[in-house]
């Protein structure tokens, strides 16, 4: 990481429908927000896996915002409730897990909100701000240090071997 | 012909899969015939010397069962990776952390404080904690380092198959045995049990109706169960759906749900997430206070849906604990 | 083609789109970044990629570089995917190889900072070519399509649109939930700039759709249900009850005339209750169907039981009235929906100062439009509710438009009909008009040539918004007047001038069920409540439901010819689906692999489509292709990760996560 100041990444899937569109209409509209978020669209809400979302997190992202249709506004009917369930229950299972809440968002915003886009965004990137980094690539490298040392000697003693122990040898039967 | 050579260790285990091997009872005396066990504390009386005296990769296979916890189990695990031509993560604590694994949801502080303060058997008024090096009478002692994450083996070494299980069946244990034996092992890094969830084998499987949704959440103590019907039918929860198969369903036909031990399959990166997202897409309402009443019926989602599968979850441990450095 | 399966080679493409986004995306900086990652050939920035040459230089890069990936960075996948899509497969590539990333819309028209706006483009195009490296082959799906067409309302727009494609040879339902066709367009009067008589143009056109053997017209119905996709959807009509056989009323009215009511007492719908009619009635005279209905409200037989049904006598053998109809449904198959169910006219009660409601000589524009009918409630002739002709009389626009405590939008059409208005109230009263305007609006032909005129004509024209309309007068002339109070911004200071009559210029709104009818046919709404067009000029008349289509007021405030031209336009819209004969499905289905499926049944009722079922014989789920819509719910909840989706399969997002996180 170069030197400039430290700035949230976030990470959100917008559901094609709604809120990717909405996103399209703050652009037309030009309104202007914070430059920090990265859209990855997606069909429906209801796609967003929450194995997506502990991904976003592990690989550096600082917050996930997800964005879907309004209730009952669903182009596929429900699939936004799908999610609306699965994001109560990790919201509070991210919080067991030492995140905080307000690093998980899910909001509804329809295709003609370009305005709520904006917000949402500027709002979510200054909570985010506020709360500074998650940094999750940084804290598994600072949990693995305590390994440093060992891994450390290993290699060491490894050099002066003149096999190493993962070669491709074949078992040898019996 | 010199037998193959096998290996047998234990780190933050239980025990149960010690147990497991020697249930495999008579044939393990076949295996004995094929196999010589050069290492297993917990039956045989070999030393760290004698390790260190094999050439590396002298040992064809080393079982290693439980999760890496302290400096001496990190050390025996790079010591057994370089000794072995294959090291096989053997039960659920090698292979994701297992039950150790729930202690990454504290930090290292907190568990000694815990365990040799506050815990409510403890007398220990002058509150002495173990310490690494100690010296009396000139003489210097080492204790292994309590680590302050717990780790799968793989997160430690490199792995090249693992049997999952709390603890692996033996039946499982005799055909990884066998395929080692006859050099028929698939892909390295392989899990060696089936590919698909344990509904597949499931005896209650035809008992769950196609429309199953979840009005409550209920723990098995908490309400009297139908033997025969699907545990998820029942509201309860089951990770047979996200677990791989292949434990023949042994908890189910001793009327407990699943609890997760084989981990996820191949195609899923956090088996905790996954469950979630089934269980949690087909609950029934659609008011959020309602959906909170539902979920009140999951008290510990992580405890539920990671029992042993933490440590090698996609965020690995409670992201706010200190790092070791900072402590 | 070997090359598609072989290691990736990915050519991007960076599109500054003119300024557009180069004014604030560094695209040179962006394509140098992207030529050092891993598996890129070739990385370019260019002017315009949608233009021929910029499809071109892909096609002809395919082929020269051996490119079996393509990736371009520029403007919302919404707009122009289907554009690159297409070069690629003209380039010999199956089109979905192809990955759009949008730097347009999400990037450089919303943000500031040109650094921060450039980062953001490296990270999103790290993203797609990550992402791209997983898309496999696909092939377009092909669904024949319905044939038929469904116009939704029967006001003008509804009417043209049906006239256009019934006159192409396509089967047309027309369904109007009042008990004739003609909406807003049959009350009026004269049409603006022309003065054409209203029911003059629009009549002929009504008994046309009548008669026209290509149109089955339900009027007094409503679309309740739609199920389906483009192409094929299958709509539940609601008949409500009528009382009336339509197809035995030959329209002769004689049981209006038998009733035991002798006179009318009945609020008029169609005459805004300036007229009354009986329980049996036609709703106007050229009402289409010919055909009368009985009210169940006002009907003393449908009431009470207790009636010497004397308009069953004059019926006589024709037996068209029936008075145990119950409402009917039927079920019909489309390809396509037109929705033009029109607009409300602003409830002038909502902005109390006026008076509407309050003081009985305050009237809304469009009951000026039946005053001054000569089929109206008063054949033609212009009276106050006392039968005193006025002498005075003051035209207050933007009531309910312009106004942040009512609607903030302009409804296009107020001027004009103020103006029209003004002059026929002077043409049939010789009254003294006023019009008092905020701003005059005449953009359209021979609009401000009209205005002219009507400055000659003499109507007075005041600039300012009204501030109240009252009856509390001041000096001698204003008793017993209605006093308008408004600041006229043009002479400096505030006026009141008392006249005996006002009228509301009232703005048009959306349809009070209008939420309702979107989700029914799967819209969506602006903030103001109109339907949202696809795209707001190159896709007007498009929904982002595909085959859904909107003509007219529903679609926000417009005039007849602009809604006539709209209506056009939505079936040729509707043409262009039906004759092409069959609609290609976007392939993003999901599909389980049988080997993996536990059948633990979990995905089965997450379906909103029944697409998922159980096979008993094999015990594993299954998804029918032709049903799954691609929304990939239940690819999120397969617990064992059985279930993949073309186009947004796990691998390709989580691809896509890490890459947008990659970028350092």
């Amino acid at each position: 990481m170069n030197e400039k100041q430290w700035t949230p990444r976030i990470v959100a899937f917008f559901c094609n429908w709604c809120t990717y569109t909405a996103a399209d209409l703050a652009g037309v509209s030009r309104l202007k927000y914070a430059p920090n978020m990265r859209v990855i669209r997606i069909m429906c809400s209801g796609r967003v896996d929450p194995q997506f979302i502990l991904e976003a997190f592990a690989k550096g992202a600082d917050g996930v915002l997800i964005g879907g249709c309004h209730p009952n506004d669903c182009h596929y009917a429900e699939g936004n409730y799908k999610m609306l369930r699965r994001f109560q229950l990790l919201q509070r299972m991210l919080k067991d897990m030492g995140i905080e809440e307000d690093r998980l968002r899910l909001e509804w915003i329809s295709a003609a909100e370009g305005e709520k886009v904006k917000t949402v965004m500027n709002d979510m990137v200054a909570k985010v701000t506020a709360m500074g980094p998650l940094g999750m690539p940084g804290r598994f490298a600072d949990w693995d240090k305590e390994m440093e040392h060992l891994e450390a000697a290993v290699a060491t003693a490894e050099a002066g071997q003149p096999a190493h122990s993962h070669s491709q040898q074949e078992v040898k039967h019996a | 012909m010199p037998k193959p050579k096998i290996g047998f260790y234990w780190c933050a285990s239980c025990g149960g899969c010690e147990e497991a091997i020697v249930d495999l009872a008579e044939d393990i005396l076949g295996v004995l015939d094929a196999l010589d066990i050069v290492f297993w504390p917990c039956a045989m009386d070999f030393k760290r010397s004698d390790v260190d005296a094999i050439p590396d990769g002298g040992i064809v296979a080393t079982f290693l069962n439980g999760a890496i916890r302290t400096s001496e189990q990190e050390e025996m695990a790079h010591l057994l990776r370089r000794k072995s031509q294959y090291l096989i993560a053997y039960g659920s604590c090698a292979h994701t952390g297992g039950i150790p694994g729930l202690a990454n949801q504290f930090s290292r502080e907190e568990i000694m404080k815990w365990v040799f303060e506050d815990g409510p058997s403890n007398v220990n008024e002058a509150k002495v904690r173990p310490q690494t090096q100690w010296t009396e009478n000139g003489c210097e002692v080492h204790l292994p380092e309590l680590r302050h994450v717990v780790r799968s083996l793989d997160q430690v070494v490199p792995v090249d198959y693992y049997l999952p299980g709390c603890p692996p069946t033996p039946k499982l244990t005799k055909a990884a045995v066998g395929a080692l034996l006859e050099g028929r092992l698939p892909a390295k890094g392989s899990v060696l049990a089936p590919d698909i969830a344990l509904c597949d084998e499931c005896p209650r499987k035809a008992s769950k109706p196609v429309n199953t949704s979840f009005t409550e959440f209920k723990r098995p103590h908490q309400k009297i169960l139908d033997p025969n019907l699907c545990f998820l039918a029942q509201g309860v929860v089951c990770m047979g759906p996200a677990t791989r198969g292949g434990c023949e369903a042994l908890c189910i036909s001793g009327h407990m749900p699943c609890t997760g031990c084989f981990g996820g399959t191949s195609r899923v990166r956090d088996q905790g997430a996954k469950i979630l997202s089934s269980l949690c897409a087909n609950i029934a309402p659609k008011e959020e206070d309602e959906i909170d009443q539902v979920l009140a019926g999951i008290p510990d989602p992580v405890g539920t849906f990671y029992r042993y599968g933490l440590a090698r979850s996609l965020l690995r441990r409670r992201v706010d604990l200190p790092a070791p450095a900072k402590e | 083609m070997d090359n598609q399966r072989n290691e990736p080679r990915i050519g991007f493409y960076v599109c500054h789109c003119g300024t557009n986004i180069a004014g604030m995306v560094d695209c040179p900086a962006v394509a140098q970044y992207v030529s050092r990652l891993p598996n890129v050939v070739l990385s370019r920035d260019y002017k315009y990629m949608c233009s021929d040459p910029g499809q071109e230089l892909i096609q002809q890069d395919i082929r020269e570089h051996r490119l079996n990936r393509i990736v371009v960075a520029s403007c919302s996948p919404l707009l122009h995917e289907k554009t690159f899509r297409g070069a690629t497969e003209k380039g010999g590539l199956n089109p979905f190889f192809f990955h759009m990333v949008n730097i347009r819309e999400h990037d450089s028209w919303v943000h500031t900072d040109k650094q921060a706006a450039t980062e953001k483009a490296k990270s999103l195009a790290h993203a797609a070519i990550h992402r791209v490296r997983f898309h496999k082959p696909l092939e377009v799906k092909q669904v024949p399509i319905h044939p038929a067409v469904l116009v939704v309302g029967g006001g003008i727009a509804g009417i043209h649109a049906a006239m256009t494609l019934a006159n192409a040879g396509k089967k047309v339902y027309l369904v109007e939930r009042e008990p004739s066709i003609g909406g807003h367009m049959a009350k009026f009067d004269k049409t603006f700039p022309t003065l054409d008589c209203a029911a003059c143009i629009l009549t002929p056109k009504m008994s046309e759709v009548g008669a026209h053997p290509n149109i089955t017209l339900w009027t007094y119905s409503e679309a309740m249900k739609m199920e389906g996709y483009v192409g094929n959807y299958t709509v539940t009509i609601r008949h409500k009850p009528r009382y009336i056989i339509e197809d035995a009323c030959v329209g002769c009215l004689e049981c209006i005339d038998a009733c035991v009511y002798k006179q009318p007492k009945f609020f008029d719908e169609f005459n805004m209750g300036l007229g009354k009619r009986k329980p049996v009635y036609i709703p106007f005279p050229q009402a289409t169907p010919q055909v009368v209905l009985i009210d169940p409200e006002t009907c003393l037989n449908l009431k009470t039981g207790k009636c010497k049904k004397t308009c069953v006598e004059a019926c006589a053998d024709r037996k068209a009235i029936d008075f145990t109809q119950k409402e009917t449904f039927s079920e019909i198959k489309v390809g396509a929906i037109i929705v033009a169910t029109g607009f409300k006219s602003f409830d002038a009660q909502r902005i109390p100062q006026y008076g509407y409601g309050t003081y009985p000589n305050v009237y809304t524009a469009l009951e000026i439009e039946r005053l001054v009918n000569a089929s109206g409630p008063t054949g033609g002739e212009v009276v106050l509710r006392d039968g005193k002709k006025p002498k005075s009389i003051g035209i207050i626009h933007c009531v309910g438009s312009r106004d942040h405590k009512t609607n903030r939008w302009c409804s296009r059409v107020c001027c004009m009909y103020s103006m029209k208005l003004a002059h026929l109230l002077k043409e049939h009263t010789e009254a003294e008009v006023y019009s008092f305007y905020i701003d005059m609006r005449t953009p359209g032909k021979g609009y401000e040539e009209f205005y002219g005129k009507l400055l000659d004509e003499g109507v007075q024209f005041v600039r300012g918004r009204v501030g109240e309309v009252t009856d509390w007068a001041f000096t001698k002339e204003e008793e017993g007047k209605l006093v308008i109070r408004v600041e006229d911004t043009l002479a400096g200071y505030v006026r009141r001038i008392p006249v005996d009559m006002v009228v509301l210029a009232t703005g048009l709104e959306p349809q009070a069920d209008a939420q309702e009818v979107r989700r029914r046919f799967n819209m969506s709404c602006g903030t103001e409540g109109f339907f949202l067009e696809r795209h707001p000029k190159l896709a007007p008349v498009n929904t982002f439901t595909d085959g859904i289509l909107l003509a007219g007021c529903c679609q926000g405030p417009k005039d007849i010819p602009d809604t006539v031209a709209q209506a056009g336009a939505a079936a040729a819209e509707a043409l262009v689906l039906i004759d092409k004969g069959h609609i290609e499905q976007e392939p993003n289905t999901a599909f389980i692999h049988e080997e993996d499926c536990s059948g633990c049944k979990s995905c089965i009722p997450l379906c909103p489509y029944s697409a998922i079922l159980f096979n008993e014989e094999t015990r594993k789920a299954i998804i029918n292709q032709a049903l799954c819509k691609g929304c990939g719910t239940c690819v999120a909840s397969c617990p064992s990760g059985s279930i993949e989706q073309n186009l947004f399969d796990d691998e390709e997002i989580f691809s896509e996560i890490e890459g947008v996180l990659a970028y350092e």
